[in-house]
C-alpha cells in the first residue's frame, strides 16, 4: 500500500459518517407549506450515539426519513445536503439509495405492532432483508436471521422464526424489528422512538441492549425521542430540536448539566428526578406553534421567558462553550 | 376450526328450511301451474285429474311436508313440464354455467387486480382516472345492454363471433365442456366478456381501495427502509394484504354469478342454470324452482365456508379471531 492511499484512507476515517447541512424538508399542503424540517445540521462520527430530542411535531421523524430518502409527496427535500460516507444522499439515484437502505443505514420504527407485515412470517421478513442486499442462498440468509435473533436476546430463535407477528408480544416484536435492522451489520441505525410503545421495564432492557450492541459492533446510532431522560444515559451527544430546527447540540453531560438554550432548560426541568421529588414539575408554558404560521424570528420566542426584541430575527447557530446554540440570550 | 364448520352447516340447514317455505308459499300464491300445462280448451275434469296427478289437490301444508319428506331422501320431485327429476335437470345445466362464470371471473381478476393496483398506486395520474371512469361505466351500465352492444359489434357488424348457444363441447368424465374446442371458446367469448367486464369493474374498485389503505401502513414503509426492491414490496407485501378483501369480494361475486347468471344467459341463450331458472319461473314449474333455490343456498353456504378458510390461509391472525 503506497503512501497516498494510506493518506486517503485516514482522511476517510476522519471524515464524519453522516453530515447533514441545512436540510429543509417541506410538505406542500393545501393549507400552505409545512416546514417540518427547516435548516437542520447534524454531524455524526463512526460509532457515535446521538440523541435527537424534541416535542411531538418538531420534525424528528421527518429528519430520520429524509436521511433514508423515504419522504413521500407532498413532501420533498427542498434544500440542503445529506452526506453519508462521502456520498451525497439527496442527489443519489433511487436504486443506489435502495442499496444503502437496510444495508448501510437501517431504521427502527416507533410502533412494533405496525412495523412487521401481519401476513408474513418472521423468517420471510428477515430473509428478504438479507437477500435484498446480498446474493446468498435462503439457507444462509436463514442462518443470519437466526443469529440476529440470538443477538437481540430472543429465546428459541428457530421457533420464533416460524411465527407470525400476531403471535409475539410487543416487546418481542420490537426485538425482531431491531434484529432486522442489525441483520446486515449497518454502519448507522436510526431508531425512531422504538421504546415509546413498550412497558417501562422492557424499555430499559431494550435501550441497554441496543447500546451494548452498537458499542460492540461500532455502529453509529441516532436515537429519536421526546424524552430527554431516555437518552441521558444512552447518547454521547444530544441534539435538541424545536419546530424543525436544532436549537442546541452538545455532549450529553455538558448539555444536561448546563443547558444553554431556554428550551433545553425547560425540557430538563420537566424531567422528574430525585431533587424534584415532591415538588411540582416545571412545565414549558404555551403550546407548540403551528408549523404553518411560525412566529417571525426565533420559533420559541413566544414561549420563552428570556425573549427580547432581538428574538424577532432568527438566531444563527453559534459555537458557545463547545456547543452549537441557536439563541440570542443563552444561559451562561 | 371443525366447530366453526359444523356451525356453518347447521346455519345452512336453517336457512334452507326458511327459504323452502318462502319459495313454496310464494309460488303457491303466484298461480296455478296447471293453467300453463293444459290447453285452454281442456275441460274442468281434465284439469282436476292433472292437479291430482301432480299432488296439487292437497292443502299447501300437506304438499310442503310431502316435499320435505322426499327431499330428505334426495328426491326433489319431477318437473311439471318434462317429467324429468328436477335435480337431474339442474345438474345437467350446471357445467355450462360454471364454465361461463369461471372464465368470466378469471378474466375479471386478471384484468381487475393489476388495474386496481395501478390506480391505487398513483391515484392522481391520468391513467388512473381513466381506469376509474372505465370501472364506473362497467358496473353502472346494465349487463344486458353491454351484452347487446357486444353482439352488435362482434356478431352483427364484424361477424367474427357467434351470438348465442354453447358451441362444440368435449365430454370429460361425463361433463360437457366447451373450453377445449376453438368453437367452444368462440361461443364462450361474448357471454364471458359481458359477465367478466361487470365483475372486473368491481374488482378494480375493491383492489384500488385496498391498495390505498395498505400503502400508508408502517409495514410498507418499513419494507422500504429494509431496502427491498419495489417489485418485491408490490408483489409480496402489498399484494398479500390486499388479497384479503379481493378474495372476499371475488368469492361472493362468483357465488352470485353462479346462482343468478340469469341476465347474461338469457341474452346469449346460454344453456345454463340461470336460463333454466328463469324458464321454470315463467312456466311456474315449482319443483325445479324450489330444488334450484335450495341447491343454490347450499352452494352459497359452502362457498362462504371456502372463502373463510382461504381468508385464514392468507391471514393467520384472522383464524385466531374466528376461533375465539
Ligand atoms: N404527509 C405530511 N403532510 C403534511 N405535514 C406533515 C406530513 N408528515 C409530517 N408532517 C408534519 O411534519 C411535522 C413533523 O412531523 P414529525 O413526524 O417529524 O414529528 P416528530 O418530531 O417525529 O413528532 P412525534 O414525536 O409525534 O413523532 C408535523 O408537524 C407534521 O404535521
Ligand atoms: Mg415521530
Amino acid at each position: 500500500m503506497d503512501v497516498t492511499t494510506m493518506k486517503a484512507m485516514t482522511a476517510a476515517e476522519c471524515q464524519p459518517l453522516l453530515s447533514i447541512k441545512g436540510l429543509k424538508t417541506h410538505f406542500e399542503t393545501r393549507a400552505g407549506i409545512v416546514k417540518a424540517v427547516d435548516g437542520v445540521d447534524i454531524e455524526l462520527g463512526r460509532g457515535e450515539i446521538l440523541g435527537l430530542v424534541g416535542e411531538s411535531g418538531s420534525g424528528k421523524s421527518i429528519t430520520g426519513f429524509s436521511i433514508l430518502g423515504l419522504i413521500d409527496p407532498p413532501g420533498r427535500i427542498a434544500d440542503g445536503s445529506i452526506t453519508y460516507d462521502g456520498r451525497d444522499l439527496v442527489s443519489m439515484g433511487e436504486e443506489d439509495r435502495r442499496q444503502l437502505r437496510g444495508n448501510d443505514i437501517a431504521m427502527i420504527f416507533q410502533d412494533p405492532s405496525m412495523t412487521l407485515n401481519p401476513v408474513l412470517r418472521i423468517d420471510t421478513q428477515m430473509i428478504e432483508t438479507v437477500q435484498a442486499h446480498a446474493n446468498v442462498s435462503t439457507a444462509e440468509a436463514r442462518q443470519r436471521a437466526r443469529d440476529a435473533l440470538v443477538q437481540v436476546g430472543i429465546p428459541s430463535p428457530d421457533e420464533r422464526l416460524k411465527t407470525y407477528p400476531y403471535e409475539l408480544s410487543g416487546g418481542m416484536r420490537q426485538r425482531v424489528a431491531i434484529a432486522i435492522a442489525l441483520i446486515n451489520s449497518p454502519k448507522l441505525i436510526i431508531a425512531d422512538e422504538p421504546t415509546t410503545a413498550l412497558d417501562v421495564s422492557i424499555q430499559g432492557q431494550i435501550i441497554h441492549e441496543v447500546k451494548k450492541l452498537c458499542r460492540k459492533t461500532g455502529t453509529a446510532l441516532i436515537w429519536i425521542t421526546h424524552d430527554l431522560a431516555v437518552v441521558a444515559g444512552l447518547a454521547d451527544r444530544i441534539a435538541v430540536m424545536y419546530a424543525g430546527r436544532i436549537v442546541e447540540t452538545g455532549k450529553t453531560a455538558d448539555l444536561i448539566e448546563r443547558p444553554l438554550h431556554p428550551y433545553t432548560k425547560g425540557l430538563i426541568d420537566s424531567v422528574p428526578s430525585h431533587s424534584t421529588r415532591g415538588r411540582r414539575l416545571h412545565q414549558i408554558k404555551g403550546i407548540t406553534p403551528s408549523l404553518l404560521n411560525l412566529p417571525q424570528g426565533c420559533a420559541f420566542r413566544e414561549r420563552c421567558e428570556k425573549a427580547t426584541k432581538e428574538c424577532l430575527v432568527a438566531p444563527k447557530p453559534t459555537l458557545l462553550a463547545g456547543r452549537l446554540v441557536r439563541c440570542w440570550n443563552p444561559a451562561l | 376450526m371443525p366447530v366453526f364448520i359444523i356451525n356453518r352447516l347447521l346455519q345452512a340447514i336453517g336457512v334452507i328450511l326458511v327459504m323452502s317455505v318462502l319459495v313454496f308459499v310464494g309460488l303457491y300464491l303466484i298461480g296455478d301451474p296447471t293453467s300453463m300445462l293444459v290447453s285452454p280448451e281442456a275441460t274442468e275434469i281434465e284439469r282436476q285429474a292433472l292437479r291430482k296427478a301432480l299432488g296439487l289437490d292437497q292443502s299447501i301444508w300437506i304438499q310442503y311436508l310431502t316435499f320435505l319428506g322426499n327431499a330428505a331422501h334426495g328426491d326433489f320431485g319431477r318437473s311439471f313440464l318434462t317429467g324429468q327429476p328436477a335435480l337431474q335437470l339442474i345438474v345437467e345445466r350446471m357445467p355450462a354455467t360454471v364454465e361461463l362464470v369461471v372464465v368470466a371471473m378469471t378474466f375479471a381478476l386478471v384484468v381487475g387486480v393489476p388495474l386496481g393496483i395501478l390506480a391505487g398506486l398513483r391515484p392522481k395520474a391520468p391513467s388512473s382516472k381513466a381506469i376509474m371512469t372505465g370501472s364506473i361505466l362497467g358496473f353502472s351500465l346494465p349487463n344486458f345492454w353491454i351484452g347487446l352492444m357486444l353482439i352488435m359489434l362482434f356478431a352483427v357488424y364484424l361477424g367474427v363471433l357467434p351470438a348465442s348457444a354453447r358451441g362444440e363441447t368435449v365430454n370429460i368424465g361425463g361433463v360437457a365442456l366447451s373450453i377445449f374446442t376453438l368453437d367452444g371458446w368462440q361461443h364462450l367469448a361474448l357471454p364471458a366478456l359481458t359477465l367478466g367486464m361487470a365483475k372486473a369493474a368491481l374488482i378494480i374498485r375493491v383492489t384500488r381501495a385496498a391498495t390505498r389503505e395498505v400503502l400508508p401502513m408502517d409495514y410498507i414503509k418499513f419494507a422500504r427502509a429494509k431496502g427491498l426492491r419495489p417489485s418485491r414490496i408490490l408483489k409480496v407485501h402489498l399484494l398479500k394484504n390486499i388479497l384479503i378483501p379481493i378474495v372476499t369480494v371475488a368469492g361472493l361475486e362468483f357465488g352470485q354469478a353462479i346462482a343468478f347468471a340469469v341476465v347474461t344467459e338469457s341474452v346469449f341463450s346460454w344453456p345454463g342454470m340461470g336460463k333454466l331458472l328463469i324458464d321454470s319461473i315463467i312456466t311456474l314449474d315449482r319443483p325445479v324452482v324450489v330444488a334450484y333455490l335450495i341447491m343454490m343456498v347450499f352452494f352459497l353456504v359452502i362457498l362462504n365456508l371456502v372463502i373463510d378458510i382461504l381468508y385464514i390461509a392468507i391471514d393467520p391472525s384472522a383464524g385466531e379471531k374466528v376461533r375465539d
